[in-house]
């Protein structure tokens, strides 16, 4: 569910075609905001996925990630039994949880002095609405939360789920993101820290002004290989390493040695060298901030190989969805691998000395790679990293 | 530039940082008063609110010193730029 459609499919011919789903906001009123763009679900009907009743108890992000989930878990073929059930985990990643239901509700009592507030209030808002909901909709009776670690949290729910799984504490995972944080209070807070661009998202390019915000949910389900291989299931990539690291520098301000000791982590878990890596989907938000110290901690890791190594932001068309984000560049990243489809960093005009990557500028490219990365890198310093590779190894 | 603009920039940076006013100079540099990026945008969000205007994201990040606020701010008022949009 994003900015660039609303099933994987639409999501896929998007990214791998380099088109961007960043526009005027439609959702808010854009004359109390500076920037005016960002990367909205488009066309959404609620009732088309919801019964009126649970509108009402749903947030858009709730909504969002129990959509995703549902194609997900359609799409894995599982066959649920009470065991299975038991041991399945849902673990999410949500930055603001339902704070649209929030802003709406309180602005009912500050601004109207409407004394009443919806009685839904509580849980539209909590953040692990999303999970409760999976789980709820499909019976999933093991550990269910949600981690909101800003930017990071779907790739920390990931990693979390991935492990696991691979530790053989769940049978089967299902995990991602979900984010809708198109309120005027939220987008005011953004344009407020000025790091929002007022035109589009054009990562590691040399006229970057900022990221674009965007809202969605992508869903992933995990379970070991061996399992997936015996039940016939589509194997659309295999996750193969986690590795997270904090700062403990800076509140906003990111440091390359941060991420570098999340991406390195990342690796070692993942039992590969850096020289097997041959492409990253970076955090790439396109402020002036972030893409130079990426670019920094991608040449501290892999120094010489850097150069061979193909990187791009793919923030560039569905913007930066949060908690989202991480869920859907992890889908990017295993379809990149899959359909041997590089995608671009879109809007990409300038080379920057301090940004010289190979980023894929515009075009996407045939490419059979083995390997990837998924960076996240969160204000507060909070790093995650996925390793992916691609379905197939020995034989399967 | 008008003594009494810049004492109005260093009361703002002081009561934002909670500094005393009588370390900061006309030509401090945010480095030397250790004002960092995000140190920074406050400050532009207490002078906005100080003088009733609008500072552009991009005049908010080139900020250094006390000197180019208070320089900034003075352009901003002789072209009237008028409240922030957004202040209401």
């Amino acid at each position: 569910m994003s900015p660039l459609g609303h099933t994987t499919g639409e999501f896929w011919k998007s990214v791998s075609e380099g088109r961007s789903g960043i526009g005027p906001l439609e959702r808010v009123d854009r004359s109390l905001l500076r920037f005016q763009n960002g990367a909205e679900v488009r066309g959404y009907d609620p009732l088309r996925y919801f019964e009126p009743r649970d509108v009402n108890l749903l947030d858009l992000f709730a909504q969002f990630g129990t959509v995703a989930a549902r194609e997900a878990i359609a799409d894995s073929g599982v066959a649920w039994t009470g065991d299975l059930r038991e041991r399945t985990a849902i673990i999410t990643g949500s930055c603001t949880g339902g704070q649209s239901s929030e802003d709406e509700q309180f602005l009912e009592l500050y601004r109207n002095r409407n004394p009443r507030i919806n009685p839904f209030t509580i849980p539209r808002i909590m953040g692990n609405a999303a999970a409760s909901r999976i789980s709820m909709e499909h019976g999933i009776t093991g550990p269910v939360y949600n981690v909101s670690t800003a930017c990071s949290s779907s790739n920390h729910a990931i990693g979390q789920a991935f492990w696991m799984v691979r530790s053989g504490a769940s049978e089967l995972a299902i995990t991602g993101g979900a984010e809708a944080i198109f309120s005027l209070g939220f987008l005011k807070a953004w344009e407020a820290m000025r790091v929002v661009s007022p035109d589009t998202c054009r990562p590691f390019s040399k006229d970057r002004r900022g990221l674009i915000l965007g809202e969605g949910a992508a869903m992933l389900v995990l379970e070991p290989l061996d399992a997936a291989v015996a039940r016939g299931a589509t194997i659309y990539g295999e996750i193969t390493g986690f590795g997270m690291s904090s700062d403990a520098h800076h509140i906003t301000q990111p440091s390359p040695e941060g991420a570098a000791r999340a991406m390195r982590a990342a690796l070692a878990d993942a039992r590969i060298g850096a020289g097997e890596v041959d492409y990253i989907n970076a955090h790439g938000t396109g402020t002036a901030a972030n893409d130079c110290t990426e670019t920094a901690a991608i040449r501290c890791v892999f120094g010489a190989h850097a150069g061979n190594l193909a990187v791009s932001s793919t923030k560039s068309m569905h913007g930066h969805a949060l908690g989202a984000a991480g869920a859907m560049e992890a889908v990017a990243t295993v379809l990149a691998l899959r359909h041997e489809l590089l995608p671009p960093t879109a809007n990409y005009t300038t080379p920057d000395p301090e940004c010289d990557l190979d980023v894929i500028p515009n075009e996407p490219r045939k490419a059979a790679a083995e390997y990837a990365l998924s960076n996240s890198f969160a204000f507060g310093g909070l790093n995650a990293v996925l390793v992916f590779h691609k379905a197939g190894r020995n034989g399967n | 530039m008008p003594d009494e603009l810049i004492q109005r920039v260093i009361s703002v940076i002081a009561a934002t940082q909670h500094i005393d006013a009588k370390t900061i100079a006309p030509d401090s540099t945010f480095e030397e008063l250790k004002i960092d990026s995000l140190d920074g945008i406050n400050i532009v969000f207490a002078l906005e609110n100080e003088f009733n205007i609008s500072i552009p994201d991009d005049a908010a990040k080139s900020l250094r010193s006390v000197r180019d606020a208070a320089e900034g701010i003075e352009k901003l008022l002789e072209s009237g730029s008028g409240p922030a949009p957004a202040a209401v």
